[in-house]
């Protein structure tokens, strides 16, 4: 008799794509009871009041049709003048802005529309997570670069410099980062802009967590001296105006770049969710407010929890910003997955391995504080009990 | 009087909790135990922090549900010393919960708790019309509290986000 083995109908790049990590701790974490979760890489503050009800007078009055491709050109505009007036970088909202679904599109819409098979992308580790496995859909190879704890996370030119061939195509950044907190300054963008200039690299700038920086104003990649021309400006709505269920973010991008990424979208998705455009367009013009006051609510609450995380033993550098605290736990002799599924287990504390994010994590935990005072105290209390143990 | 940034962001914080640990509300705004105490010593004897005080929701206490009214009221304003001096009269009265100076239709508003409603028409006949430069008083009960001070009553601390996420 013929052996017949079943045939996979999985495509062979999907198929070697390895799970997220965070995956096992998600499913132990939600079979607990009691659990203080520091796990959770989004806002604690519901969307305001005011974009909520921008949303409902929007589906009461019916917009509930496709928009253009690109997003509705009353809300492209609006971002136009958002970049502007905050970040100081200037874009066509005709031909060079894209509205997409949240920021995570973008990145897929920005790979995909740049990367030849073989191509390789630079991936800052560690990193969100979603980085390498786009990058790997999109045909392209990720390089992982790691970057140093000791200096806090800094990307410096010489780690990239490293690694490129002659088949490095993009380098992919996130400032303020997921999961390290740190926030590039002026000078470290413009060193890594002459290795990008000198390399004729494409930047993807993830600038998701833009409004979130706590020690000056926030510079975007675009705004660096000679960068905007080759960089993909990425940024969206989740994270600065809490709104991570709308599911919208956009790109920015010269309208050559951001032309072959609309192609994609418009077969792909069509456009992004109407009453979440409708939405940010509230958000744009009247959030500001909103935005200021989480922010400084965030800004106190890292301020509480890094001073106690290095109180109580566990070394930790202050984040620039984003609402990640990363320390150490190397003292403790443990690996990061060890750590945090000793602590989940003993403490009820949810905190995502540093491992996660790329090899360069290990050793680290990502704690987010984007959570109420009273959970973060309990946090720390619980944190305590468990090193005092160890 | 001009206060530091600190001091502010220290107001703002017990505004909304101010039971919170002086440890944590020094580590919130990056300064020693010390130096936080200081700041709010000096908050209290210049009575910018006037008082902490206690929300309740006395509506879930039985026997002490009680009735709020607010009192538009209307009055003749003294020559020298303007509202101030009806004012005064009228905010000594223990059950005399505030008194608001307003623009607009009526001059004083007056809110007044009290044990039962025939408490409070009691108060509003006996004191308050009787005095010399009240015009007119318009009584509204409030039926129910929904939010008060910019805290909405019975919302509990719902957290719908998954317990983690990238
Ligand atoms: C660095 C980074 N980029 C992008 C995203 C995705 O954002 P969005 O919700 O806009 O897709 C996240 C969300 O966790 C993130 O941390």
């Amino acid at each position: 008799m013929m052996q017949q083995t079943k045939k996979s109908y999985l495509s062979e790049t999907v198929a070697r794509l390895k799970p997220s990590g965070i995956r096992r701790f998600f499913d132990l974490a939600s079979s607990m009871e009691g659990v203080v979760s520091l796990g959770v890489g989004e806002p604690d503050f519901v969307t305001s009041w005011s974009i909520r009800e921008a949303c409902i007078l929007s589906l009461e009055q019916g917009y509930t049709s496709y928009t253009a491709n690109a997003g509705l050109l009353e809300l492209r505009q609006e971002i136009a003048a958002y970049l502007a007036r905050k970040f100081h970088v200037k874009y066509d909202p005709e031909t060079e802005i894209l509205v997409t679904v949240g920021a995570s599109q973008a990145i897929d819409l920005a790979l995909r529309a740049t990367v030849n098979p073989g191509d390789e992308v630079i991936v800052v580790e560690p990193s969100f997570v979603a980085y390498s496995p786009l990058v790997t859909l999109a045909g392209g190879v990720p390089i992982s670069v790691g970057t140093n704890g000791d200096d806090h996370f800094k990307l410096r030119p010489e780690q990239i410099e490293r690694v490129i061939t002659e088949r490095t195509k993009a380098l992919i950044v996130c400032s303020p980062n997921n999961p390290t907190g740190t926030v590039l300054h002026k000078e470290e963008l413009e060193a890594i802009a002459q290795i990008v200039k000198k390399h004729d690299l494409l930047v993807i700038s993830d600038e998701i967590y833009a409004e979130l920086t706590y020690d000056g104003p926030y510079i975007s990649f675009a705004a660096v001296d000679g960068m905007r021309e080759r960089t993909i400006l990425i940024s969206g709505f989740s994270k600065g105006f809490a709104m991570t269920g709308w599911r919208l973010g956009f790109a920015a991008a010269p309208a050559e770049i951001l032309q072959a990424m609309l192609k994609i979208h418009q077969y792909a998705i069509m456009c992004a969710p109407t009453m979440a455009q409708y939405a940010a367009i509230e958000a744009l013009r009247n959030g500001e407010q909103d935005v200021e006051y989480m922010k400084k609510s965030y800004h106190r609450r890292r301020n509480y929890f890094v001073q106690s995380l290095n109180e109580i033993g566990l070394s930790c550098h202050m984040p620039g910003g984003a609402f990640y605290a990363f320390p150490s736990i190397r003292a403790t002799g443990m690996t990061s997955e060890q750590f945090a599924e000793k602590l989940l287990l003993e403490e009820k504390v949810a905190v995502v391995p540093g491992s996660v994010f790329g090899a360069s994590g290990e050793g680290y935990i990502r704690c987010s504080y984007a959570s109420s005072m009273e959970q973060l105290q309990e946090a720390i209390k619980r944190m305590k009990r468990f090193l005092d143990r160890l | 009087m001009k206060l530091t940034e600190k001091e502010v962001e220290i107001i703002e914080i017990l505004e909304k909790d101010a039971r919170i640990p002086i440890e944590t509300l020094a580590k919130m705004v990056s300064l020693s135990v010390d130096e936080t105490e200081a700041i709010l010593k000096k908050l209290e004897e210049t009575k910018v922090i006037v008082q902490y005080t206690t929300l309740v929701d006395w509506r879930k206490v039985d026997g002490h549900e009680g009735v709020t009214a607010m009192i538009d009221v209307k009055v003749t304003p003294k020559r020298g010393v303007g509202f101030d001096e009806v004012a005064e009269r009228i905010y000594h009265f223990p059950e005399v919960k505030s008194v608001y100076l307003m623009s607009g239709a009526y001059d004083l508003s007056v809110v007044i708790e009290g044990r039962s409603m025939s408490e409070v028409a009691k108060f509003v006949s006996e004191k308050l019309s009787t005095l010399d430069s009240v015009i007119s008083t318009t009584t509204h009960f409030i039926l129910k509290k929904y939010k008060h001070d910019g805290t909405v009553f019975d919302q509990g601390d719902q957290d719908h986000r998954i317990v983690m996420a990238p």
